[in-house]
């Protein structure tokens, strides 16, 4: 009998108040932000159910739910009108929030009305902007400095140094040069600086009479691979050198593409493997390969995660930027070197940006943090 | 005019696509999600030219009956068989089975789940091996490099390992290590590797770096 009354007395819990509406930025518009004060009695509430309206009398139906301790909801849906989800731009909503505890609940006022609407401009990426349009400004000023002659040095880098160098033992050994582009796209800019080291490293085998071994992961990368090559051999003056055999698709299942690549080495006994592109867990197996087969071996990728294999079972390892650069390097182009020369500016920059930001923040001042922060979302 | 086009291309594009990262707006949004489009219709056209080029490059080995042609008519067979039972006939299915024979228990099914994975699964394995054998090329302490990288990594190997009264201060070592060290070098990687990245698209956009496009 204690128990009934003790249960009847229950009562629903407080409702959440100022419930507000406003568009959610930076985005297509087709999404509104809820914001609320919390129940006070939230330490009993479960959670929070978000309904909405799109008239003050209409009837709210639930669209989300949101932790207890949460006091902000994005209300999100899609821009096609075929869509069960969408949500419509430029048409006024109306919000409830409705605490619950088990079995009771509560529900706010209603919001006053919002409508979503697009931005053109996401303002929580100007950080990015403004150092996208830095560096842009410094790459342009070295390039100018470049084109009027002026002598720019950049550091040597181990691995570009040692190109020519296996190109020529390939030729002396008459053994061909195996070139993998790794398994990336056409769209990734790893995959890009691989051909661009790939057009400068054909040229050299086209002048030494070698033979290059290009097998690919991805059709589309085949393609562009062939053009490179047959493009490289047609600016070193021979393009009848030119075999469109040696550039082939192999498959585009990641291990099916291993099993392939290592019976090339091991078959061809190729003298010079290099590895310049995306990589993933094929990479050592690759290069343990290309060790045991006795290759010299020079490697490139922008993947952390396979850099130490890299390090380990190849001879020369360009480390994440250098792959980049090392187009640069090999046809030592001022205007190249002058990209280069910017992105040496723009790390001094960012060094400088480091120190200062470590010595406010010790000291409690977050100004200088905040300066960098951005959203993506 | 031949290489000033494609040069035209990618500097319209490239400028369009940097642009439109920073314009969440639908017609920004709508004219990228287009371009993606044409990439996929790109992508399926291309897969066709792939299987062109392995079919030529491999039946050319076969007909010449160069060393081991057997492994190239090994796969022109594969090839045909999966082509064959994927799209055109399985026995259980019937003629033109298309999306159907990805059901499990058909017959190209099978092949995957009892011929394929395990193939690819063996690949895989041998990573383990290879590991091995790298770390024990990496790991000899020949300099004092070799050395120090030898004993981080007996620290961080140990850390998984209970090792009583040590165990805590190998902890704590390997964690700094982790934390601190490698976290910075990673770090200065990632700020090379971002730097790299729009200086490289950069370069492309504006046709300075057209080497892939056979200009040197």
């Amino acid at each position: 009998m204690i128990w009934v009354i003790a249960f009847a007395q229950e009562e629903s819990p407080l409702p959440p108040s100022q419930v507000k509406v406003k568009d959610t930025p930076n985005d297509n518009g087709h999404s509104l932000t809820i914001t609320w004060k919390s129940s006070p009695d939230s330490a009993k509430i479960l959670g929070y159910e978000i309904l909405r309206s799109d008239s003050p009398d209409g009837e709210f139906k639930v669209v989300g739910q949101a932790l207890a301790t949460d006091t902000l909801y994005k209300d999100k849906g899609d821009k096609e009108k075929e869509s069960p989800n969408y949500f419509p731009s430029h048409k006024n909503f109306y919000y409830k929030v409705r605490a619950k505890t088990d079995g009771l609940s509560s529900e706010s006022e209603i919001s006053l009305p919002a409508y979503a609407f697009q931005q053109w401009y996401h303002a929580g990426k100007t950080p990015v902007l403004v150092a996208v349009l830095i560096f842009s400004t410094l790459t342009l000023i070295f390039i100018s400095k470049a084109k009027k002659g002026k002598e720019l040095y950049v550091r040597p880098l181990a691995g570009i140094g040692a190109v020519d160098e296996a190109i020529g033992r390939a030729t002396e050994m008459g053994r061909p040069i195996l070139f993998i582009l790794g398994l990336g796209t056409a769209a990734d800019i790893a995959t890009i600086a691989g051909f661009t080291i790939l057009s400068r490293v054909a040229k050299r085998t086209a002048e030494y009479k070698t033979r290059i071994i290009v097998p690919c992961n991805d059709p589309i990368v085949m393609a562009v691979a062939q053009e490179t090559v047959k493009a490289a051999y047609m600016d070193a003056g021979r393009p009848e050198a030119y075999e469109e055999k040696n550039i082939f698709f192999l498959t585009s299942m990641q291990f099916a593409y291993v099993a392939g690549v290592n019976g090339i080495m091991l078959r061809e006994r190729t003298a010079t493997n290099f590895y310049m592109g995306l990589f993933y867990a094929e990479s050592l197996i690759l290069a343990e390969t290309g060790s045991i087969a006795g290759s010299i071996q020079i490697s490139g990728t922008d993947q952390m995660s396979q850099l130490p294999f890299f390090v380990a079972a190849t001879d020369y390892t360009l480390i994440g930027e250098e792959l980049y650069a090392a187009s640069a390097y090999l046809g030592r182009e001022p205007l190249l070197l002058g990209a280069l020369k910017a992105q040496d500016w723009a790390k001094g920059i960012l060094l400088i940006c480091l120190i200062l930001g470590t010595i406010f923040t010790s000291l409690h001042l977050d100004f200088f943090a905040n300066l960098f922060k951005f959203s993506l979302e | 005019m031949r290489r000033q086009l494609p040069i035209l291309v990618v500097f319209i594009s490239g400028i369009f696509m940097a642009i439109q990262y920073f314009v969440p707006s639908e017609p920004a949004e709508f004219v990228q999600e287009y371009a993606m489009d044409w990439v996929i219709v790109i992508g399926v056209f291309a897969m066709g030219l792939g299987l062109w080029s392995l079919t030529k490059v491999n039946w050319i080995k076969v007909q010449r009956q160069t060393p081991g042609w057997g492994y190239n008519l090994v796969t022109i067979l594969g090839m045909v068989f999966m082509l064959v039972v994927g799209l055109i006939w399985d026995p259980g299915l019937g003629f033109f089975p298309g999306e159907k024979s990805q059901v499990s228990g058909t017959w190209f099914m099978n092949f995957f789940w009892y011929i394929y994975l395990p193939i690819q699964t063996v690949m895989f394995s041998l990573l383990a091996f290879y590991i091995a054998s790298a770390a024990y090329r990496a790991f000899r302490a020949r300099t004092i490099l070799a050395s120090i990288l030898l004993v981080t990594a007996i620290v961080i190997m140990l850390r998984l390992i209970p090792l009583g009264a040590v165990s805590g201060i190998n902890q704590w070592l390997a964690n700094w290590i982790l934390i601190v060290p490698n976290m910075a070098a990673k770090r200065a990687i990632w700020m090379g590797v971002g730097l790299g990245m729009v200086a490289m698209a950069l370069k492309i956009v504006l046709g300075i770096e057209r080497s892939y496009m056979g200009r040197d």
